[in-house]
């Protein structure tokens, strides 16, 4: 391909993510011309693949509850059928674990808003715990249980949408990795790559925290950061409980997967200041440390081989929360990023809702709270 | 741009084949028929087959399959296997039993 050969498209989605992929999955369906540019080797290299596939409402901000509660309620249950790949999808609620009374007041917190959404989410005390998940310890003496939460396949429905969207014509490049965005005439229109300049009326930037300097080039910021997580999986366990995990302190999370795996995430409190070369590998501490928190809830576990351990970005924005936003300074340049650890459970709703915005410039969800331009300095 | 990026680049229908019921990653029990038709579904690297099948994610973490795999995807796409990365190793190189990687205590004798 020349360098300067130019490639027409009505949107070009620069990411291939499980929101990029989404996201051009249901632009095709309603027959848009889509080209995604994918900047690595491999589809969904990111954070679509290393995280650990919650599917969950309760502990989200208010902000973007409404997309977890849409998406768990219209497209999950349908996916794997619709996209012809089984992503695992399992609605057996989620379980918020504490310990301590400091605990109780984080879990409180966060139902009361949940529950002010219209979230059926409730609190509830260690022997209800017990009766729903009896390999708890006894340590753990309130959580949050949310019925209608849940968890999937992140890597199958990563590629799942990457699969449908080739179906039906979308183009993926990878190795792709976009230098600069180009305004013509006041609006989006060329993405410049190594090899080749993409043309589009549209563009969608969906590039993790990577978004942030592709952004630049048009003079857009995003306030992100990233942020290094880590995550272990075990051999094979005999079937043992379906619902997710977590807890108060967001220390670890995790869940067994259809396969029988326990796929746990975990922080060891050091995830901000860990030595970064520049790729996402797992650090010293991180597993052990994970380890050591699952055994204190888990005790039955603790002869559970790991058979991996991997890490990976968040792309950790200001305020934790998404932006999910088109850019009225630069008409027909869209944004998801900056979804600071919890985009898996929403990419479906995420997807949707962005391919709405683009193609007929209103979505089914109001995305307002989720602008880019809303962060502001102290006063 | 190398060809291999191009997802959408023609590699022909999926025709069966006499052996594909041969099992290539033991571990997840995965069979050279299912992961020639993943590269038709568009897995063209060895770590998105690992995601789409979990060919290599088992017990030995693709020691055995990882380049059978490769050379799959080399004769499918028609391209000459040095052109494909591996896997991504990951540790530990052996299973660990959680309450052993979690024991961090030092045994002062």
């Amino acid at each position: 391909m020349s360098k300067h050969m130019s490639k027409y498209n009505d949107v070009i989605i620069i990411g291939g993510g499980i929101i990029g992929n989404a996201t051009a999955y249901y632009l095709a369906k309603k027959g848009l011309s889509v080209t995604v540019l994918e900047a690595s080797k491999d589809i969904g290299i990111g954070g679509s693949s290393r995280n650990g596939g919650g599917v969950r409402q309760s502990g989200r901000d208010t902000r973007e509850l409404p997309l977890a509660m849409w998406g768990i309620k219209n497209l999950w249950p349908g996916l794997s059928e619709e996209l012809g790949v089984d992503v695992e999808y399992t609605q057996k609620g989620n379980l918020r674990l504490g310990k301590t009374a400091v605990h109780q007041k984080i879990l409180q917190g966060l139902t009361d808003k949940a529950v002010s959404c219209g979230l059926d989410v409730r609190m509830i005390n260690g022997d209800e715990i017990r009766a729903i998940n009896p390999y708890l310890s006894e340590e753990v003496t309130c959580a949050s249980w949310c019925p209608t939460d849940g968890h999937a396949n992140p890597l199958t429905a990563t590629l799942g949408y990457y699969k449908k969207a080739r179906e039906l014509g979308v183009r993926f490049i990878t190795e792709a990795p976009c230098f600069e965005l180009r305004k013509i005439k006041g609006v989006i229109r060329q993405v410049v790559t190594p090899d080749a300049i993409y043309e589009a009326d549209k563009v969608l930037v969906a590039a993790g925290f990577d978004s942030r300097k592709i952004l630049a080039t048009v003079g857009i910021d995003v306030p992100m950061m990233p942020l290094k997580m880590e995550c272990l999986v075990t051999e094979a366990e005999p079937p043992m409980f379906l619902q997710m995990l977590g807890t108060a302190d967001a220390d670890f999370y995790g869940h067994q997967s259809k396969h029988g795996s326990f796929v746990f995430g975990g922080s060891s409190g050091f995830e901000h200041l860990n030595k970064d070369n520049g790729s996402p590998i797992s650090s010293s501490i991180g597993a052990s440390c994970t380890c050591r928190g699952i055994i204190k809830y888990f005790p039955a576990l603790a002869d559970a081989k790991i058979v991996r351990a991997w890490a990976g970005w968040l792309d950790d924005c200001a305020d934790h929360v998404p932006v999910i936003s088109p850019v009225e300074e630069v008409p027909g340049l869209y944004i998801a990023c900056a979804f600071s650890g919890h985009g898996f459970g929403i990419a479906p709703a995420v997807g949707y809702n962005v391919a709405e915005m683009i193609a007929d410039g209103h979505s089914t969800i109001d995305l307002s709270a989720l602008r880019y331009d809303r962060f502001k300095p102290k006063q | 741009m190398k060809s291999i990026n191009d997802r959408s680049q023609d590699i022909g229908p999926f025709v069966s084949q006499t052996d594909d019921a041969i099992i290539i990653c033991r571990c997840e029990e995965i069979t050279k028929g299912e992961i020639r038709q993943a590269i038709h579904d568009g897995m063209f690297t060895v770590n998105e087959i690992r995601r789409y099948l979990r060919a290599g994610m088992g017990l030995c973490q693709g020691q055995t399959c990882g380049k059978l795999v490769k050379n799959l995807i080399a004769r499918e796409l028609n391209v000459i296997p040095d052109q494909l990365d591996p896997a991504t190793s990951r540790s530990p190189m052996r299973p660990v039993e959680m309450k052993v990687l979690g024991n961090e205590e030092v045994a002062h004798v």
